[in-house]
């Protein structure tokens, strides 16, 4: 029978895949580890050079948050310039024709809206930015990206709605014969202000809220008094002059009245906009370290 | 060769409850923050038990192309180690470097969006996985033609049967090359035949000189894919060598430690869904009694009892009976018992039993799991791994045997099959 000639240890021998006849590996080892895995100091920067490999992931978790958004929505995309005119509607009736807020000699619905416009994306890529590593968290527990990238799309995401009710603006302006000026140059700027500080709070918000679910339930009530602490509905004049300065250190207040400013042709504030400016960076550096070493811990929490 | 992957002193704490400690409130937050000089403090007296540690001093090295194998039973820390070397978690002490890109598969399908498409969700998975654009582009094809859904690629994948969801999330995942690949039992998805392909996949992968580490439950593909095993148990490594002979040695173990021919449960800690209960498996002999020893030519009955705590449900009762190398021997169920064929039945307890022939397995320790399923066809309700163990041993005496003497221990089953022999007749004989 000859049975106990064959070979013993192999069970499996036919179906075995010949794991010691493979070929050397088609590339040769660094002398230096790609990666050390290591507990890490508490207090390390965020590596900008790992948020630069993954870019093209940043595109496609902000090409997913649009699309998935507006998938099984009726209007679709027309929710994004409903929003901000329905707001608009509504203020200009109340506000503009009830109460009659001032606006500075602008027609109350071209200035409640170039105010909404900013305020409209600052808050949204707040409140998903701020709600987005949780919403993840099926990614975070399964696989290694710089977690940076979640809020960062996600505020993609809503600049991307920004730029097309921008367009309702220019159709207003039109309509109420408002023309350009050359203060539109600013607007770059000032809507890279926006984002960086919209950035800032997100990062904060959202590492907090993995630990904390109170952060999502109080961002909304935040936000909404953060509105009306700064010049959406109103103008920063009406505000009395002695609480200007402490009204300014809000660092939304310099970029709305700068909106205006660069849209309708008036004098920037460049003092508010410099405390915004310097109050966002300050923001954005302490965000970028506290979420560094808050991340570490997002896989084993969320 | 100089190691890809280099493991030193790994451990990895855990603060038990962290998962409440999660939904902690602010005001928890706030109140703890008073407190926290005090807290501080006990922390870096040992916090007093209670942390654990998933992992624990593990040293190991893994050269390019080696395929290595992570066995061990449940809580051992293998997922934790993958995680650790995914880069989704730190480690709490020690190092890990990587001379490699890594790739990770802890689960199929990473980033698959509902709403998005078949299309889509190549592309979105295939970033989350680490590939580039263009890399995407370039297979896609390839891509779509492994996980054969051509016809339904912009159909958004919530409408996919979970079958095509898997073949594609696999299909993705197999066409990611990485220097190092780490997999977590996902393998453990979709029909046999694709099973069948991805583990062939998963050969090619390792014939390319690829280095993969591989975790999974499925003793018989670690076999056949690996030739290196780890065994972890309660966080630590305590055995690293040839995948067979850890795999052997696995199972001894589990015989040893946790294995008995007998397993009973109270109602509180039994497994159970919402609707059935085990409550007992016996490993009985010929007369009925509970035996861990069995004789070539004996039958082996296999006894589950397990009670119903919803009336009117229609149940099935199986098995799957793995040998000492992790091979899957057979899988048994009730479904042609036909006393409760399409009988539903009443809630309370049932005793099945199934009576393993003698002469039909050889020789060896066998291990069983055991599931209960609403009705045939339905997949496991209740699926308890690795219950029951018995030995099947070889005294030399056996109607199988007859009088061959030699060694027959390889080979599954050592079934007592009909033979016949006849004599050509003269005009067929060969000169």
């Amino acid at each position: 029978m000859g049975m106990n000639t064959r070979n013993t240890a192999g069970t499996l021998g036919s179906t075995a895949v010949e794991t010691t006849t493979r070929s050397a590996p088609p590339y040769s080892l660094p002398d230096e580890p790609l990666v050390t895995l290591q507990p890490s100091t508490s207090w390390a920067p965020l590596d900008v050079r790992d948020l630069w490999t993954y870019r093209e992931l940043l595109y496609f978790l902000t090409w997913r948050d649009v699309k998935v958004r507006y998938k099984q929505t009726a209007l679709g995309v027309a929710w994004v310039v409903m929003q901000p005119l329905l707001t608009t509607l509504v203020f200009t009736i109340f506000l503009g024709r009830v109460v009659r807020v001032p606006s500075d000699d602008i027609p109350y619905p071209l200035f409640v809206y170039a105010g909404l416009l900013p305020w409209t994306f600052f808050n949204s890529a707040i409140t998903s930015s701020s709600s987005s590593l949780v919403g993840n968290a099926h990614l975070i527990t399964k696989i290694y990206f710089p977690r940076l990238l979640i809020p960062i799309a996600a505020i993609a995401a809503r600049l991307l709605d920004f730029f097309i009710s921008f367009i309702v603006l220019i159709v207003l302006m039109a309509y109420y014969g408002v023309g350009m000026t050359r203060g539109v140059l600013m607007l770059p700027v000032l809507v890279a202000i926006i984002t960086l500080l919209a950035l800032g709070v997100g990062m904060v918000a959202s590492a907090l809220n993995v630990r904390y679910r109170d952060i999502g339930v109080m961002m909304p009530l935040l936000l909404q008094l953060w509105m009306f602490a700064s010049p959406v509905v109103y103008p920063m004049s009406a505000v009395p002059g002695k609480w200007q300065r402490l009204y300014s250190l809000n660092p939304m207040v310099g970029v709305i009245e700068g909106f205006r400013a660069a849209l309708l042709g008036r004098g920037f504030d460049w003092t508010a906009l410099a405390s915004s400016t310097a109050i966002t960076l300050a923001l954005l550096v302490y965000a970028a370290f506290s979420f560094r070493r808050m991340e570490t811990h997002f896989a084993d929490i969320v | 060769m100089k190691p890809i992957i280099k493991v030193e002193n790994l451990g990895k704490q855990y603060y038990i409850g962290s998962r409440q400690k999660s939904y902690d409130t602010l005001r928890d937050a706030l109140v703890g923050a008073l407190r926290a000089p005090l807290n501080r403090l006990r922390r870096g007296a040992g916090n007093g038990g209670e942390t654990v540690w998933a992992l624990k001093d593990v040293n190991f090295e893994v050269r390019p192309g080696e395929v290595v194998g992570i066995i061990g039973r449940n809580g051992a820390g293998k997922s934790t180690l993958l995680k650790i070397l995914s880069r989704i978690t730190e480690p709490t002490e020690g190092r890990a470097q990587l001379y490699g890109r890594i790739g990770s598969l802890l689960e199929v399908g990473t980033g698959f969006h509902p709403e998005l498409s078949g299309r889509e969700n190549v592309y979105m998975n295939g970033s989350i996985l680490g590939m580039k654009r263009a890399e995407i582009e370039r297979k896609f094809d390839e891509i779509v033609d492994f996980a054969e859904i051509e016809k339904f690629l912009d159909m958004p994948v919530k409408h996919y049967s979970s079958g095509m969801y898997m073949r594609l999330a696999f299909a993705v995942a197999a066409h990611l090359e990485p220097e190092i690949l780490l997999v977590d039992e996902v393998l453990a998805v979709g029909d046999a035949s694709f099973q069948k392909k991805c583990l062939g996949k998963m050969g090619d992968v390792a014939r390319q000189g690829r280095t993969v580490l591989f975790v999974s439950h499925n003793l018989s593909s670690i076999v056949v894919l690996c030739s290196r095993a780890l065994y972890m148990s309660s966080g630590h490594l305590i055995e690293d060598g040839p995948a067979a002979k850890v795999v052997e040695s696995y199972m001894q173990m589990s015989r040893d430690v946790g294995g008995a021919p007998s397993v009973e449960w109270e109602p509180e800690s039994a497994p159970s869904s919402e609707g059935m209960r085990l409550r007992s498996v016996r490993v009985l002999n010929e007369r009925g009694q509970v035996s861990d020893s069995f004789g070539m030519d004996e039958p082996v009955r296999i006894e589950v009892t397990y009670c119903l705590l919803q009336p009117g449900q229609e149940t099935n009762v199986g098995y799957h009976l793995y040998n000492s190398r992790g091979v899957l021997a057979f899988i048994s169920a009730d479904f042609h018992d036909t006393e409760w064929l399409e009988v539903p039945k009443e809630a309370g307890c049932y005793r099945s039993v199934c009576e393993i022939p003698g002469k039909f397995l050889n020789v060896g320790s066998y291990i069983l799991d055991v599931a209960l399923s609403k009705a045939s066809g339905q997949s496991a309700e209740v699926f308890e791994r690795e219950v029951v163990t018995f030995e099947l041993v070889d005294e030399g005496q056996s109607e199988v045997r007859g009088r061959f003497m030699g060694e027959w221990h390889i080979g599954t089953l050592r079934p007592k099959l009909p033979w016949k022999t006849t004599r050509l007749p003269e005009s067929e004989q060969w000169d």
